[in-house]
């Protein structure tokens, strides 16, 4: 516990706000900034696709076996290997990249099975009312798959902020600056207090998106939920 | 390609010690995240909780998670059981979710029967809900083998060496093959890891041919 009280005493330092680039607010905010660029190229690149598997039932093996290779690769030889390819100039860009590939299997697979989970028969209904395919996936598939899509979301930032902590290593700050300086140094209290802070801020990421998650839940999706939800406990 | 031959005993070794690192955590995260799983299926109250807690789990940045637990349980700082205790909790993290579905996607007509005609609960679990949760199971464990497979290279920074060596080692050098080499070879034991797994669902699940469509989907309705 001993070690704790000092993580939070490292982080609470007022040395912590000393030295501009080096402060703690400073690489806070780098990290965030990394994590957000990150996720939403990822989501412009995932959700558009995954929304075409579901729409058309096309592609999802060939998306699963992508994601599949993409969460074999280790992130720290990725941002590495970009950094040697891209040269130390563009070092920014290249761990954005290793963090994009790295967030878009959730968002991805949260986009298509999101689709996938709607009810045929809604779909049937809505074709039997007349709408033509761009009306289906725009007026009825994209808002009953967002609330998985947006789950999706919140896997990929969650493994994204803990992992931008591993760009320090090819010196680009963010977090991870302090907990490999602590390592470097042995201070323990620094490590573990740097490390309080990613998961303060993953928290922080995750409730932001879980109120999102309930904002664009539909309210007939969210009633048929608490319904399913009740009968489960019945049986249970 | 001539720094990887002329280094094949190097990448040779350092997989044999990659292999060791991740096998452990896979098997051992699996036999613990099978109760919590199982709780967080079981009593609808706490799942949750659970789920969340285990989410922020996942939240830790995994170079501080290895150096916090040397200081916190007095393992040498170097040692590899520091990695391994850490990859455990993230094999954990990532398959409790998982193990909650699973037991979700058993159907309730083959728990009631079972009941029925006088199984007790434990043996209810064992010959009824954890073979027909199987499937999705399967699924679970290979996510978690190949993200642990990935993330044990992060374990050179504290000082553990596998495959991870290759980039650190690479990066100072400037030796661009050796930084590919280590991703490929990571990439090629998850794969395997994936080959085994898959060959053990066969075997242990011979009724699962068509399931994983169908197991696959239910999950997805239950997430």
């Amino acid at each position: 516990m001993n070690l704790f009280l000092e993580a939070f005493a490292w982080i609470f330092s007022p040395d912590r706000l000393e030295g501009d680039a080096l402060s703690l607010p400073a690489n806070i905010g780098l990290h965030l900034w990394y994590t957000l660029v990150s996720v939403l190229i990822a989501a412009v690149i995932a959700v558009p696709l995954g929304w075409w598997i579901g729409h058309t039932g096309r592609g999802r093996n060939v998306a699963v076996v992508i994601s599949g290779m993409a969460r074999a690769i280790p992130s720290l030889g990725l941002v590495i290997l970009l950094v040697m390819l891209m040269g130390v100039a563009l070092k920014g860009p290249a761990a954005i990249v290793a963090f994009v590939v790295l967030a878009i299997p959730s968002i991805l697979a949260g986009a298509y099975s999101g689709i996938d989970a709607i009810d045929r028969r809604t779909l049937d209904a809505a074709r039997a009312v007349g709408m033509n395919s761009w009306q289906v996936l725009l007026r009825v598939e994209v808002p009953l798959s967002l609330p998985l899509l947006i789950g999706g979301l919140r896997a990929a930032a969650l493994q994204v902020v803990a992992t931008v902590a591993i760009a320090a290593y090819v010196g680009l700050g963010g977090i991870g600056f302090f907990i490999l300086q602590g390592i470097q140094t042995r201070r323990f209290d620094q490590i573990l207090g740097a490390s309080i802070v990613v998961v303060v801020l993953a928290l922080a990421i995750d409730a932001v998106l879980a109120l999102l998650q309930r904002v664009v839940t539909p309210a007939g999706v969210r009633i048929r939920l608490t319904q399913a939800r009740a009968a489960a406990v019945a049986t249970a | 390609m001539t720094w990887v031959i002329d280094n094949l005993g190097l990448i040779w070794s350092l997989t044999l010690k990659h292999l060791a690192q991740c096998a452990v955590p896979i098997i051992l995260g699996f036999l613990l995240a099978l109760p919590v799983g199982w709780v967080a299926h079981r009593y609808t109250r706490v799942r949750g909780v659970v789920l969340s807690v285990v989410g922020v789990l996942y939240a830790i940045p995994s170079f501080g998670l290895f150096a916090v637990l040397a200081s916190l349980f007095g393992i040498e700082y170097l040692s590899p059981t520091n990695l391994v205790v850490a990859l455990t909790i993230y094999a954990v993290a990532l398959m409790t979710r998982s193990v909650a579905d699973a037991f979700d996607s058993v159907d309730d007509d083959a728990r009631q029967a079972a009941t029925a005609i006088g199984y007790s609960p434990v043996r209810r679990f064992f010959t009824v809900e954890l073979p027909l949760a199987g499937p999705v199971l399967l699924a679970g464990l290979r996510v978690a083998a190949v993200s642990t497979v990935a993330l044990a290279t992060v374990g050179i920074l504290i000082g553990v060496e596998n495959l991870g060596y290759l980039f650190t080692n690479g990066s100072q050098r400037r030796i661009i093959a050796e930084v590919l080499a280590g991703v490929v070879a990571v990439g090629l034991m998850a794969w395997v890891f994936d080959l085994i797994l898959v060959a053990l669902g066969r075997v242990l699940l011979p009724w699962n041919t068509q399931a994983p469509r169908a197991a696959r989907t239910r999950r997805v309705a239950t997430a």
